[in-house]
């Protein structure tokens, strides 16, 4: 049973339990930049939780900006809660200790705000095991007028329903700013005296905020999802996810954990979104429109962010880093402005076509030994074709080609195998042009060239063309990954693949319906935890959870589904339009391809559902085209937009 | 701070000499690392007071300065206390260090009584064999000194520190049949060789 403790009882069972646990370092708190306010003195207090372990969470760039947001307001202070490794749980549940703040060692349940960031869906079984730990009423049903108000944010949450129950609220997109709004509802709510429930409507009126108790949904005899409908009136039938119409000067003042964790480094995001549209990417979708920053914004931020930390090592974010229309004057730019001073610098996510031998030239000298990693995705054109990343294998071997010469020993491939209307032989030129692409390297390193192919098993993920596709089963990605494995063997060939079961999970999270609830709160209570980390994944508690509440996990995974069902997300409006994503999915049966969206606009929806934003942002700020006409704006936004 | 490791202290070190953008010396090759030399280990979970470490600057810089800006470029748990040039032909710090001085505190330590009779019969033990991941050695020659002293109750030990050879204050006591989880230790200085800072005196049996 969890205690209710103040902070000094939480500090001295900490004294006696650190010493016993793995890593201590990760429940200390006390880093350099992190921020300590006057507990008593101030009236919005927010726990912002990364469920997964400290190593991960403190290398999340999201809760970063938010932690760095809220802690600039005088009066808001946010602190650091991370998900216990398992011996730290036992220890605590042991002790009866409760989850605790990194920075004042206040319980969880001490917060009135606690923000939870679900950037992928095998967060779910930490997220109830956090709120158990914290001394939260894990249903919203069942929190009271002082327990904290539990939010959570992040691309898991643009499909809502598996967690519904569990969370007062979602924040849809992005949080720069509905964070703050967020905050301020709540502290109206609690001056106001009144119940739960008005503070519910007064956050579905937030722009980006979903309040599931709201909405309702029915299914129909077969157990499909019939609709989701607002449970009353003035309460929007849709959804509309949050963006910020420019992105706001990037965070500098990164806190610097003393222990190591995953990412150790500076990180600015440089652009958001991406132009490509690859059929099969979440994150490309749902992050329109694209937004950059300027090379002196960047470049600023960074002289900044080197001065707070004393980091060794920059990491220039985005989801396509070399579509980034200033990327040889940003890092020219970076390279002169820091040179000699022992700098890393890290450029992830680059594109096999808009990646120039410039760019090498200037990245020559880094992080050669870690390899260099591209993203074919498929390794036949028919198959780019059909996913939208139409790349030519001539492309990838004369880029392959330009790798090795610059001083780069082992290329790093990324594939995904599960496609729609994938066959035996797509996978079998996985290993072929993998092959290929060592043979390359052989003429130009000889005996030290390696290729890492890393093959995961496609997901077809909410808010994408794909979303209709069924997933492999177990026996198909078996079947695919032991043809990889007999092929991909060999000196100078690695290969990495994941266990079929996790993928598994991540389907059914990621395509569930409300009913998902249960399974994940059943699967919790038979022990599942850190299901992202594959040596902890408990399938049988997983499938005993789908026993228990008779719901078919087939049905969510392995199901075509009709091309007019409701989806379960359907109510969440990413801004793309469903006829749009319905046009690419039947585009993609015949292999038809779409360019870049900067050279032509393939009207996704992005434009009509924010013409009043970017009216008022013209020019470069978005990468959209400019809207001159006057355009209806959505009456949503008009209701529910701030002047 | 207390909680973290050699590796981790390294770093954070490097990066508070970079804050504080003094020009940190890198070594030569293909993957340079900073020039920064810590005098002795810490175990984890131990705190510390009178480090050493030794540091190479690029170019030579006025002490004072080098002092001031540490300071302000400190994290919290690191205090900087002094900063004093040595010639490069000096020997490094680790050849230097001959031992370290450990004090441990408990809440529940055994009475006076018990742990003098514990810690005599540990002192005339003329080996302690023992394994400490998976290797085995002999713990006793590594004990210069170990006392309670009964003022603080704290036990107080003197342990060789030399690279190869360092005794570890967790090991005595686990040696002595306590649980070295219940202890707060504390390393509270470095006995050197080449005396350039005096060792804080044992305390008064």
């Amino acid at each position: 049973m969890i205690m209710d403790l103040a902070p000094a009882q939480i500090d001295k069972a900490l004294a006696r339990i650190l010493p016993k646990v793995e890593k201590p370092g990760r429940y200390t708190g006390g880093e350099l930049n992190q921020v300590v306010k006057d507990w008593d003195a101030i009236s919005s207090r927010v726990a912002l939780v990364f469920p997964d372990v400290y190593d991960l969470g403190m290398s999340n760039l999201g809760l970063a900006v938010l932690y760095d947001i809220l802690n600039r307001q005088p009066d808001v202070l946010a602190e650091r809660v991370f998900a216990p490794w398992p011996d730290m749980e036992a220890a605590l549940r042991r002790d009866g200790i409760p989850l605790f703040s990194l920075e004042t060692k206040h319980a969880l349940r001490d917060f009135d705000l606690i923000g939870v960031s679900l950037p992928y869906e095998t967060l779910y079984t930490n997220t109830l095991n956090l709120l158990d730990l914290g001394g939260v009423p894990l249903r919203a049903a069942d929190r009271r007028r002082d327990d904290p108000v539990v939010i959570a944010g992040g691309h898991a949450t643009y499909n809502p329903e598996p967690m519904a129950e569990f969370l007062d609220a979602f924040a849809i997109g992005e949080g720069e700013d509905l964070i703050l709004e967020v905050v301020a509802a709540i502290r109206a709510w609690r001056e106001s005296g009144q119940e739960r429930a008005a503070l519910h409507h007064s956050l579905a009126r937030i722009w980006g905020v979903y309040v599931p108790s709201l909405y309702r949904a029915h299914y129909t005899e077969d157990g499909s999802l019939e609709r989701t409908t607002a449970l009353e009136p003035g309460i929007p039938a849709r959804v509309i996810k949050r963006i910020v119409p420019q992105l706001p000067p990037p965070m500098t003042r990164f806190i610097v954990p003393y222990i190591d964790v995953t990412h150790n480094r500076v990180a600015v995001e440089i652009m958001r979104g991406c132009t490509r549209g690859c059929r099969f990417c979440q994150a490309g979708m749902i992050t329109r429109p694209v937004r950059e920053r300027s090379v002196d914004e960047i470049v600023d931020a960074i002289d900044e962010a080197l001065r707070q930390t004393g980091y060794e090592e920059v990491a220039l974010l985005s989801l396509s880093s070399s579509d980034f229309d200033e990327v040889l004057p940003l890092v020219r730019a970076v390279r002169q402005r820091f040179a000699g001073r022992h700098l890393n610098l890290s450029l992830p996510s680059l594109r096999i076509e808009s990646f120039s031998v410039e760019l090498m030239d200037l990245l020559q000298g880094e992080s050669h030994r870690s390899g260099f990693t591209l993203a074919p995705e498929a390794a036949t054109e028919r198959m780019r074709e059909i996913i939208n990343k139409p790349v030519s294998t001539a492309q990838v071997l004369d880029t392959a080609r330009e790798i090795y010469r610059h001083g780069w020993h082992t290329i790093k491939l990324y594939f995904m195998i599960g496609h729609p209307q994938e066959t035996l032989e797509d996978v079998q030129a996985i290993a072929d042009l993998c092959k290929q692409v060592l043979a390359v390297g052989r003429e130009i390193v000889g005996g030290r060239a390696h290729v890492t192919a890393g093959v995961s098993t496609f997901v077809p993920k909410p808010h994408t063309p794909f979303q209709w596709v069924p997933c492999d089963t177990v026996e198909q990605i078996r079947a695919k990954q032991s043809l990889l494995k007999r092929s991909l063997r060999g000196p100078g060939l690695k290969l990495n693949w994941n266990h079929p079961e996790g993928t598994m999970l991540e389907a059914w999270l990621s395509r569930g319906d409300r009913r998902m609830g249960q399974v994940i709160e059943q699967a919790w209570r038979r022990g599942a935890r850190f299901d992202a980390w594959q040596d902890h994944l408990r399938m049988d508690a997983w499938l005993a959870a789908f026993e228990a509440t008779g719901l078919d996990p087939a049905f969510y995974t392995h199901r075509e589904r009709p091309i007019d069902e409701t989806l379960p997300w359907d109510h969440i409006d990413a801004g793309v339009r469903k006829a749009f994503l319905t046009e690419d999915y039947l585009w993609s049966l015949r292999g038809r391809t779409r360019v870049d969206c900067r050279e032509r606009c393939f009207a996704c929806g992005i434009l009509p559902r924010f013409a009043d934003l970017r009216r008022l942002n013209p020019g470069d700020v978005w990468e959209c085209p400019e809207v001159r006409s006057p355009v209806r704006v959505p009456a949503e936004i008009l209701t529910l937009t701030p002047a | 701070m207390r909680f973290t490791g050699h590796l981790d202290l390294h770093r954070t070190w490097e990066r508070t000499f970079r804050r504080a953008a003094l020009p940190l010396a890198y070594s030569a090759g293909f993957n340079p690392q900073p020039k920064i030399n810590i005098g002795a280990a810490l175990p984890l979970g131990c705190l510390s007071e009178g480090d050493l470490i030794d540091v190479w600057l690029e170019s030579e810089v006025d002490p004072l300065q080098v002092e001031s800006s540490l300071r302000l470029a400190a994290p919290p748990g690191i205090q900087v206390d002094e900063v004093r040039p040595i010639e490069p032909k000096e020997p490094v710090l680790q050849s230097v260090v001959r031992a370290a001085i450990f004090e441990a505190a408990s809440p529940n330590l055994l009475s006076p009584d018990e742990m003098d009779h514990r810690i005599e019969a540990l002192m005339q033990c003329e080996q302690l064999p023992r394994v400490r991941r998976s290797k085995s050695y002999d713990l006793r020659p590594l004990i210069e000194e170990l006392r309670l002293d009964r003022a603080t109750s704290k036990l107080w030990m003197r342990l060789v520190s030399r690279e190869g050879a360092t005794g570890r204050p967790e090991e005595v006591l686990d040696a002595l049949g306590l649980d070295p989880t219940d202890f707060v230790i504390r390393r509270t200085g470095l006995v050197l060789s080449q005396p350039e800072v005096a060792p804080p005196p044992p305390p008064s049996p």
